[in-house]
C-alpha cells in the first residue's frame, strides 16, 4: 500500500507544477497580447489568437493523453486527485448557459433569478451525501452499470440508457449553439464554421483519450474560465466599490440601485416614455379588437396625409416622409395583426423598472405566492437534476478512493461556488454602471461602449431615443441578457484583449461541458449497450475503438441538429433537469440506502417517474399545446419545467410501493448494497471494481 | 460476509450525520427561500438579508456542509476500521 500512496503523491504533486507552470504561461500569454494590442495589433487577430491558441492547447493535452486501455479511457484510470478532479467537475459543470447567460439572468430577473445559482449549487450536497462516495466504491464505468448491477436485467439498464442519452443530447446541442456563438462573434467566422472548429477541438480531445483527456482538458479549461470570468469583475468591482473583492462589498451597491430604481420610477421623463409605451401597447389591443375597420382606417390615414403634403407643397423631406408610411403600411389585415400584437407587447415597458432585490414580485398575494412557489420549484428540480445527470457523476468514478470522492465533491463545489457567487455581484455592478453612466447621457455622446455594443449588435442592446428628447432614459434601453458579461470588460474600461479573454472563457466552459456529455454518450452507446448487452465478449480493443467511432458519429449529428438553430433552448435544458431528477434520482438513492429495492419497484418506478414528468410538460407547455395536444391547467400554478417536482416525488413512491408487493432482492444483490456503503470492508468478498 | 454489530453502527452513524446534514441543507434552501421576503426586511452590510442568503450565504453553507461531511466520514471510516489505508 505504500508504494500506492508514494505513486500518488508523486502524481499529485508532478500535476501541481504542471499546472502551475501552465496557469502561469497563460497568464504571460494574454500580457503578450496585452502588449500586442498596445502596439497596435487589430481586435480580429487578437480574437484569432485566443481561439486558435487555446483549441490548439486542449488539443495538445488530448494528444499526449491518449490511450486505448479501456480503465483510462472510461475512467481516467482512477487516479483524478480530489482537488483536480473538482476543477475537472467545476469545468464539466459550468456551461456557455452558466458563463455567459447567469449574470444576464440575474440582471434581468433581480431576485428570482436566484433560483438557478441556488439550484446548481445546492444539488452539490446531495451528490455528496447520497451518490458520490457510494458510486465510487461500486466503481464500474457509467450510471446505467449500477442501475444494472444494483437491480439486475437489461431492463433496468435500457432505461437507464435512454435516460442519460436524453438529457445529455438535449444539452451538447445547447453548448455547440454556444461554441458556435462565441466563435463567431469574436473572429468574425460564420456561424457554421465556428461549430465545426469547436467540434474539432472536442474531437481530438476527447477522441484520442476518452475521460483521461477529457478530465486534463477540463482542469486546464478551468482555470481559463474562471480567470476570464473573474478579470473584468475585480476591475468593474474596484471602480464601483474600491475593493478588488466586490463580492464582500456589493451590499451597498445594491442599496443604491435601489435608489436609483427609485428615481427612475418617479422621474416624469420616464413617466413620458412609459405612458408612451402603455399608449401604443393599447391602440395595438384597440386595433386587434377590431380588425378590419381599424386597418382600412390607418391605411386611409397614411394616404390621406401623403395627399395633403403633396398638395400643400410641403418640404421634399416631408413628402418623402409620408410616402415611406404608406410603402410600410402592412399589405393586408393580417400582416397589420402581426403588427399590432407586437404593439401590445410594448405594455411590458411600460412598466417601471422592478426592484432588484425584492423576492416574489406579483400584484397580490396570491401572485406573490406562486411566484414563491415557482422559484421553489426551479430550486428543486436544478439541484435533484444536478445529483441525477450522468455526466456529473460519471465524474466521481475517477477518484483513487472513496474519501477522495467525498473530498472531491467539496472541491467541485468550492470551484462552482468561485463564479456563481460573483455571478450575482457581476449582475449588480453591471446595473448600477449603467444607471449612473448611461442612464442620463445625450444620445449624441454615448458611453463608447454602449454606442459600440448597439451597433454591433441590436438584440444585445437596442437604444431608441422615443420621447425625442435626446437624453437616455431606462425605459428606452433594451438589453439582451448574454450582453452584461460580454460586454463588462469594456463597461469596466479594460483594453480589448480582456474581451478576448472574456470569450476565451466562455469557449472553455462550453467546450468542457460538450467533451463530458459526448463522452456520457458515446459511453452509454458503446459500453453499456454494445459491450454490456450485445456482444459481451468484445475485446477490449474493439469496445475502445467502437466508442470513439460512436464519439464522432454522436458529435456530428449533433453539430447537425445545432446548425438548424432549434429554438427556446432554456427550456430544453431546464427539462432535462427535470426528466433527470425524475427518472435517476430514485432508483440511485433508494439503491444505495434501502436493501428493499427491487428490480421490478425501479423499472416501474424510473417509468411513473418519467411518464408523470413527461405528461405534465406535454399538456401545459405551449409548444407542445400548440401542436394540438390538449392543454390543461397548471398543477398549483406551477410551471412546466419543474415538472420533476411531480415526477421525482411519484417515482420515488412507486419504487417502495411496488419493491414492497413484490419478492425482496437476492442474497448477492444485499451484499452489493453493503459492499457499497463501506469504504473498506475487511474480508469482503464481492468484487464490484472494473479495471 | 456476515456485518458485526460494530459495521451496523458505523452505517448508522453514517446515517445520523447524513439526516442532520441534510436538515441544515433543506433550511439553507427552501426554509430560506419560503421566509425570503420577510428576510429582505432585515439589513445585512447593505444587502437585503434574503437576497444574500439566496446569493451567497446558502452557496456557502453548501460548500460548508459538504466540507463537514468530508471530514466527519474520514474520523468515522478510521474509528470503524472500515477506512482505505493511506490513499491519498
Amino acid at each position: 500500500m505504500s508504494s500506492v500512496a508514494f505513486s500518488h503523491s508523486t502524481f499529485k504533486s508532478m500535476l501541481k507544477k504542471y499546472y502551475t507552470f501552465y496557469t502561469g504561461g497563460f497568464i504571460a500569454f494574454v500580457l503578450a497580447l496585452a502588449l500586442a494590442e498596445q502596439l497596435g495589433m487589430s481586435r480580429q487577430w487578437i480574437g484569432y489568437w485566443f481561439l486558435f491558441a487555446t483549441i490548439g492547447l486542449y488539443a495538445g493535452i488530448g494528444y499526449m493523453s491518449r490511450t486505448a486501455d479501456v480503465a483510462e479511457y472510461y475512467v481516467a484510470g482512477r487516479r483524478v486527485p480530489a482537488f483536480f478532479n473538482g476543477m475537472a467537475t467545476g469545468a464539466d459543470w459550468m456551461s456557455a448557459a452558466s458563463f455567459i447567460g447567469m449574470a444576464g439572468t440575474l440582471f434581468l430577473t433581480g431576485y428570482d433569478g436566484l433560483a438557478w445559482v441556488m439550484g446548481w449549487t445546492g444539488g452539490y450536497c446531495l451528490v455528496a451525501l447520497f451518490l458520490a462516495p457510494y458510486l465510487r466504491k461500486f466503481g464500474q464505468f457509467t450510471i446505467p452499470d449500477f442501475l444494472a448491477e444494483r437491480y439486475g436485467g437489461n431492463i433496468v439498464r435500457t432505461i437507464g440508457i435512454i435516460s442519460a442519452i436524453t438529457c445529455s443530447f438535449v444539452y451538447v446541442v445547447a453548448q455547440i449553439y454556444g461554441v458556435g456563438l462565441i466563435t463567431s462573434r469574436f473572429t468574425g467566422l460564420e456561424f457554421g464554421v465556428g461549430v465545426f472548429v469547436g467540434l474539432a477541438g472536442i474531437l481530438v480531445c476527447s477522441m484520442l483519450g476518452g475521460m483521461r483527456a477529457v478530465t486534463w482538458t477540463q482542469v486546464a479549461q478551468y482555470i481559463i474560465l474562471i480567470i476570464a470570468y473573474l478579470t473584468p469583475v475585480v476591475w468593474l468591482g474596484m471602480k464601483h466599490t474600491g475593493i478588488p473583492v466586490p463580492q464582500f462589498a456589493y451590499g451597498y451597491t445594491l442599496q443604491k440601485v435601489g435608489d436609483l430604481e427609485k428615481k427612475i420610477t418617479a422621474d416624469p421623463k420616464e413617466q413620458e416614455v412609459r405612458k408612451i409605451f402603455a399608449d401604443r401597447a393599447a391602440a395595438g389591443r384597440a386595433a386587434l379588437a377590431a380588425p378590419d375597420k381599424s386597418y382600412a382606417e390607418g391605411k386611409a390615414k397614411v394616404e390621406q396625409s401623403l395627399v395633403s403634403a403633396k398638395s400643400s407643397n410641403a418640404p421634399a423631406d416631408q413628402v418623402a416622409a409620408a410616402e415611406k408610411a404608406v410603402a410600410a403600411y402592412p399589405t393586408n389585415v393580417n400582416a397589420a395583426k402581426v403588427q399590432w400584437t407586437r404593439e401590445t407587447a410594448l405594455a411590458a415597458r411600460s412598466a417601471p423598472p422592478r426592484p432588484h432585490a425584492q423576492a416574489f414580485p406579483g400584484k397580490d398575494e396570491a401572485a406573490q405566492n406562486t411566484a414563491r412557489l415557482n422559484f421553489i420549484g426551479i430550486v428543486f428540480c436544478m439541484m435533484f437534476g444536478t445529483a441525477a445527470l450522468p455526466h456529473i457523476l460519471m465524474r466521481y468514478y475517477t477518484t483513487p478512493s472513496v474519501q477522495q470522492a467525498r473530498v472531491s465533491v467539496f472541491w467541485s463545489l468550492f470551484f462552482i461556488f468561485l463564479l456563481y457567487f460573483t455571478a450575482p455581484c457581476l449582475a449588480v455592478l453591471a446595473k448600477y454602471d449603467m444607471f449612473t453612466n448611461l442612464v442620463g447621457s445625450q444620445f449624441s455622446a454615448l458611453p463608447a461602449w454602449a454606442a459600440a455594443w448597439a451597433k454591433v449588435d441590436p438584440g444585445l442592446l437596442n437604444i431608441t431615443d422615443i420621447n425625442k428628447d435626446g437624453i437616455v432614459q431606462w425605459a428606452e434601453v433594451v438589453i439582451g441578457g448574454d450582453l452584461i458579461v460580454l460586454a463588462t470588460p469594456e463597461i469596466a474600461g479594460l483594453p480589448y484583449v480582456v474581451s478576448g479573454l472574456v470569450a476565451a472563457g466562455g469557449l472553455a466552459a462550453a467546450l468542457s461541458t460538450a467533451d463530458g456529455l459526448l463522452l456520457t454518450i458515446a459511453n452509454a452507446l458503446s459500453h453499456d449497450l454494445y459491450y454490456k448487452m450485445i456482444d459481451p465478449h468484445a475485446s477490449t480493443t474493439k469496445r475502445v475503438t467502437i466508442s470513439k467511432v460512436l464519439l464522432l458519429v454522436v458529435a456530428i449529428i449533433a453539430a447537425y441538429v445545432t446548425s438548424h438553430k432549434p429554438g427556446d433552448i432554456l427550456f430544453l435544458v431546464g427539462a432535462a433537469f427535470s426528466l433527470a431528477a425524475s427518472a435517476f434520482f430514485p432508483p440511485l438513492v433508494l439503491g444505495v440506502f434501502w436493501k428493499r429495492a427491487n428490480k421490478w419497484g425501479a423499472i416501474v418506478g424510473m417509468a411513473v417517474g418519467l411518464a408523470v414528468c413527461i405528461y405534465y410538460m406535454l399538456r401545459t407547455y405551449p409548444f407542445f399545446t400548440n401542436m394540438g395536444v390538449p392543454k390543461m391547467d397548471l398543477w398549483f400554478g406551477l410551471s412546466p419545467v419543474s415538472a420533476g417536482m411531480f415526477g421525482l416525488p411519484v417515482g420515488l413512491l412507486t419504487i417502495i410501493i411496488v419493491s414492497y408487493l413484490t419478492s425482496p432482492p437476492s442474497k448477492e444483490v444485499q451484499e452489493l448494497v453493503e459492499h457499497v456503503r463501506y469504504p473498506n470492508l475487511r474480508g469482503d468478498t464481492v468484487v464490484s471494481e472494473a479495471r | 460476509m456476515e456485518l458485526t454489530e460494530k459495521h451496523n453502527e458505523y452505517w448508522r452513524k453514517n446515517l445520523v450525520y447524513t439526516a442532520i446534514l441534510l436538515f441544515a441543507w433543506f433550511v439553507a434552501t427552501f426554509v430560506e427561500a419560503w421566509y425570503a421576503r420577510e428576510l429582505n426586511g432585515i439589513t445585512f452590510f447593505g444587502w437585503p438579508l434574503g437576497f444574500w442568503f439566496s446569493a451567497q450565504g446558502s452557496l456557502a453553507i453548501y460548500v460548508v456542509i459538504i466540507g463537514i461531511y468530508a471530514v466527519l466520514m474520514r474520523k468515522l471510516d478510521m474509528d470503524y476500521n472500515v477506512d482505505e489505508g493511506d490513499l491519498e
